[in-house]
């Protein structure tokens, strides 16, 4: 299942285990990304503490952790070429995948419709 | 009343504001101006096509300002100039420009500017937020001697990269033998310009100074070349700091004075002790003995040697655990032709060496940054 923030992330629940990444307007508002900073596994996390951090030529931004929990794995592809978040922000361009502390804050996240109609 | 009404007030727009909107810039506030900090393509895509081609910049939000002596002799303005920058104002040559600062009594600048020598005028171009002190300077100082005319009326493109001598001498023939920090009165594209061959990015290009009635007229004569793109303030940063160039307000203010900016090169020996004109300019005393002895910090380049950029605000250790910081960063960016981070910022003298080791706190982590010489990305000026 897939959940949004209006932090512009997207969550993708497998199991007990959610994968995090920015959405295709939150990559477009960013700009080409030069430096991706991300968490290291075992790490945990509070709903919205900063978790990574990415940055353009002009300007760092913080991404949240949209759900508590503790972090499995971080991409380092993304690491590598962050590039890979502009080109396929859903896709090869996720962040992180962290084991979830309580099922009911990723239920309370936006769903795809909520999350367009905040778009607009 | 728990919830004051925000505060409005309206932005200006340069003459190519309407162009700025129909190519789809995105529009921010600076210095009181609505200005595009870029366009589609983006920062990191503008910065690289005018180190490779030609970028359009609009800085029509820059101060221009003429100095019109009374006299009629343009000596005469040289020599009122000069009670306000530690620079050869007097020995700058017809056609030509040069780089100033205007200092305070502490020997802090107030802002760094252009003066051109035009004939009848001295030309000056200054930074948009500092115009207002600027020009009250000004009459305070010289008005026994000049006519502060602030040109309202006119717009300023640079036209940067190593494509733009060819695409302006399409236009203007006449252009291709100017040089670096030359400047003439050009026709081009019907519209009598005031054109220098100088910048803000390191790279070879030019000023033009046009009627504000002709800027929207000229800038999309200029873009019909294929060499050249609209390029917004977000490169334009970029590019100045891989450059090395300083930042009023952030590398350089009313608190750095001009040897602690390293910009000893813009003060000439004939204002400097022992010169012919030594002296007579605001905080002289403090300048002058700082260019003998030198000053206890230093603008420096510094290269962070991981991926991590480090931004203006960041403090520097001379160590991986000092407690105290020794320096502070003013400018830092990525930079997209130097392909890593780069930045600049002040550091004890006794620290400002070339290859001295510092280390930068980027969210609490101690990172290593190395002094470099500048710039970063060799400047392609024009010189001979």
């Amino acid at each position: 299942m897939l959940k949004f923030t209006q932090e512009h992330e997207w969550v993708r629940i497998e199991g007990d285990v959610a994968t995090v990444g920015i959405t295709q307007h939150a990559q477009e508002r960013l700009g080409d990304l030069v430096f991706v900073e991300l968490p290291e596994a075992g790490k945990s996390f509070e709903k919205g503490a900063a978790a990574a951090v990415v940055e353009s030529v002009k300007a760092a931004s913080e991404v949240y952790a949209p759900i508590g929990g503790v972090i499995v794995e971080a991409n380092p592809a993304i690491v590598a070429d962050p590039s890979l978040v502009n080109s396929d922000p859903m896709g090869a361009g996720w962040f992180f995948k962290l084991k979830l502390a309580n099922r009911a804050e990723f239920d309370a996240l936006l769903d795809e419709a909520a999350y367009k109609a905040l778009l607009d | 009343m728990t919830h004051p009404a925000p505060a409005t007030f309206a932005l200006k727009h340069t003459p190519l504001h309407a162009l700025h909107l129909e190519m789809g810039a995105r529009m921010a506030p600076f210095a009181g101006y609505d200005m595009p900090i870029q366009y589609v393509p983006g920062v990191l895509k503008e910065h690289l096509h005018t180190r490779a081609a030609a970028g359009l910049f609009d800085v029509s939000h820059m101060g221009q300002i003429a100095l019109r002596p009374r006299s009629g002799r343009v000596a005469d303005a040289a020599q009122a100039l000069e009670r306000l920058v530690p620079v050869d104002v007097m020995g700058l040559a017809p056609a030509r420009q040069r780089y100033a600062v205007f200092t305070n009594g502490n020997g802090g600048i107030i802002d760094d500017l252009m003066i051109g020598q035009c004939e009848d005028r001295l030309a000056l171009i200054v930074n948009a937020g500092r115009k207002d002190v600027d020009e009250r300077h000004l009459r305070d100082a010289l008005s026994d001697i000049c006519a502060i005319d602030v040109l309202e009326d006119r717009a300023l493109l640079a036209l940067q990269g190593p494509a733009a001598p060819a695409v302006l001498a399409r236009l203007a023939p006449s252009s291709a033998s100017m040089r670096f920090m030359d400047i003439r009165t050009l026709s081009i594209a019907g519209a009598s310009c005031l054109v220098s061959r100088s910048g803000y990015t390191g790279e070879d290009g030019f000023e033009i100074s046009v009627p504000a009635r002709d800027a929207e007229k000229l800038a999309r004569t200029l873009l019909q070349d294929a060499a050249v793109a609209l390029i917004g303030l977000g490169a334009r940063d970029s590019l100045r700091t891989e450059a090395g160039l300083c930042l009023y307000g952030s590398d350089i203010d009313e608190r750095t004075t001009p040897v602690e900016a390293a910009l000893e090169w813009a003060m000439q020996k004939v204002r400097r002790r022992g010169g012919a004109r030594a002296g007579n300019f605001p905080g002289a005393d403090v300048v002058l003995e700082q260019l003998e002895r030198g000053a206890l910090r230093r603008r420096v380049g510094l290269k962070p040697r991981e991926r991590t950029p480090v931004r203006a605000g960041v403090l520097l250790y001379a160590d991986a655990s000092a407690s105290q910081p020794v320096g502070t960063v003013t400018s830092g960016t990525f930079g997209p032709s130097a392909a890593g981070p780069v930045a600049m910022g002040y550091v004890p003298t006794a620290l400002s060496a070339p290859n001295t080791l510092l280390f930068a706190d980027v969210r609490g982590n101690r990172l290593p940054v190395e002094v470099k010489e500048l710039p970063f990305v060799p400047h392609r000026y024009k010189r001979t």
